[in-house]
């Protein structure tokens, strides 16, 4: 690893500061990705900005019909909220299913989430539930936000301060792991939202998350397995590597959906 | 250079480290507690668990400097001053839950945080799961999870005896 300077300041705006003077500088939260990539000296910062003195970026909320996760919220605490458990338990599953324990007593999700790897589970749950994402000087939604492979709309300097998930009517998401690195190779997150609309989120198979609008459109006519069964996933754009062709991931796409599905009831 | 305070094993400790110096460095190279292993450096073996503030973290993937006022556990903070060692400790001597001994400083870490997050205790399934972050490359598994479900009923006080614990 390059050495780099390191700092933790006990504010937004300082935070904001430092990383807009300096451009080399990034943030750190959990680390549980920026450190292996360091490692592999894949990225060379000058300074690390670490985020866990900034209190503000932390907890978990209800608010009226919305879910607010801070950004630095850990994936344990996601997994073992009452508050998550009651309002999306998808959610809390998923975040009980990602890494492992270790990986979960340090990651979070804001970090995930600005991470954007293709294999991530929160980019479909974010996607699928319409999320907000509220940053130091705007919202974007989740339509803009993820802008494929380890992209998002944030620009330089600007800090993911906490994620507004709208409480769905109906949520669920499977995932095939790949058996030996524990990757996604496809995960679908399915969600019916309180105005009675349908999104369908894929993740692992492609470059980025993406919406499967065709089952979209089948589900909000009937939300049931048998309503996509006919679906095709175009294989075209999906990724293709030693651990399955575009073709295998299309097919996944259909079966984690029905799974998930079944997961959300 | 950045300058890190912690408490490890219950002493605190004031050490000079780099950025760049990761949580395992400061413990086995700067403290010489050369009790956590690293197996891999990249986050899959679990060779380096410690208990960071209670909580189980891979100390090859957390840097030094995150752990300033931190509480460190590390294997050799769990026996007890006379030599007793720890119930986990004591149930992977019982079931012979180790080989060459490399992995078991982390999956001891590993295991007694999952005993201590299941006070209702814990079914052989939730145990493998729970070990996901760990590797052996010499046991099997089989006797590490009778291990931990024997100490888990100590731990939890449910029984003083390790001996047919995990009947
Ligand atoms: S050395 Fe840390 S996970 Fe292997
Ligand atoms: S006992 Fe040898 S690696 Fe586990």
């Amino acid at each position: 690893m390059y050495d780099f300077a390191y700092h933790k300041p006990g504010s937004i705006a300082d935070a904001v500061k430092i990383l807009t003077d300096d451009p080399e500088a990034r943030p750190i939260s959990g680390g549980q990705t920026l450190l292996p990539a360091l490692k592999h000296r894949l990225a060379h910062p000058t300074a690390l900005v670490d985020l866990s003195g900034i209190a503000e970026l932390r907890g978990i909320q209800r608010d009226g019909d919305r879910l607010v996760i801070g950004a630095m919220t850990k994936h344990y605490e996601i997994q073992t909220s009452d508050v998550v458990k009651t309002a999306i338990p998808a959610l809390a599953k998923m975040a009980g299913n990602l890494g492992d324990t270790q990986v979960r007593n340090r990651g979070t999700m804001g970090g995930s989430l600005s991470n954007n790897d293709p294999a991530a589970d929160y980019p479909a749950a974010a996607m699928a539930l319409n999320a907000t994402f509220r940053t130091d000087r705007r919202s974007i939604p989740a339509d803009e936000f993820f802008q494929g492979m380890f992209a998002t709309a944030l620009e330089p300097g600007e800090l993911l301060v906490a994620i507004e998930f709208p409480i769905p009517t109906k949520a669920g998401y499977a995932k095939m792991r790949n058996p030996a690195s524990r990757y996604v190779m496809a995960g679908v997150f399915v969600a019916k939202l309180a105005d009675g609309s349908v999104r369908v989120a894929v993740n692992g198979a492609g470059p980025g998350v993406f919406r499967q609008e065709e089952m979209e459109a089948a589900l909000a006519k009937s939300w049931s397995a048998d309503a996509i069964a006919g679906i095709r996933q175009d294989p075209d754009g999906l990724n293709g590597d030693i651990h399955g062709s575009a073709e295998y991931r299309a097919h996944l796409v259909g079966v984690m959906a029905k799974r998930a599905l079944a997961e959300a009831g | 250079m950045p300058q890190v305070s912690l408490t490890v094993n219950g002493k605190p400790h004031s050490v000079e480290v780099e950025g760049r110096t990761l949580l395992v460095e400061l413990l086995r190279e700067k403290l010489r507690l050369t009790g956590t292993h690293v197996g891999c450096d990249t986050s899959q073996c679990g060779a380096c668990v410690v208990h960071v503030d209670g909580e189980s973290v891979k100390s090859c993937t957390m840097l030094a400097v995150q752990a300033e006022g931190a509480d460190v556990t590390t294997i050799e903070g769990l026996a007890s001053a006379d030599g007793t060692l720890h119930p986990m400790q004591e149930a992977f001597r019982e079931y012979h839950a180790l080989q060459c001994g490399f992995c078991t400083p982390g999956m001891v870490m590993s295991a007694i945080d999952l005993v201590m997050k299941h006070p209702e205790g814990l079914d052989e399934k939730q145990i493998r799961e729970g070990l996901e972050g760990n590797l052996c490359r010499c046991t099997g598994y089989h006797n590490i999870v009778k291990a931990i479900a024997a100490a888990a009923e100590v731990m939890h006080g449910r029984r003083t005896e390790l001996a047919q614990a995990a009947e």
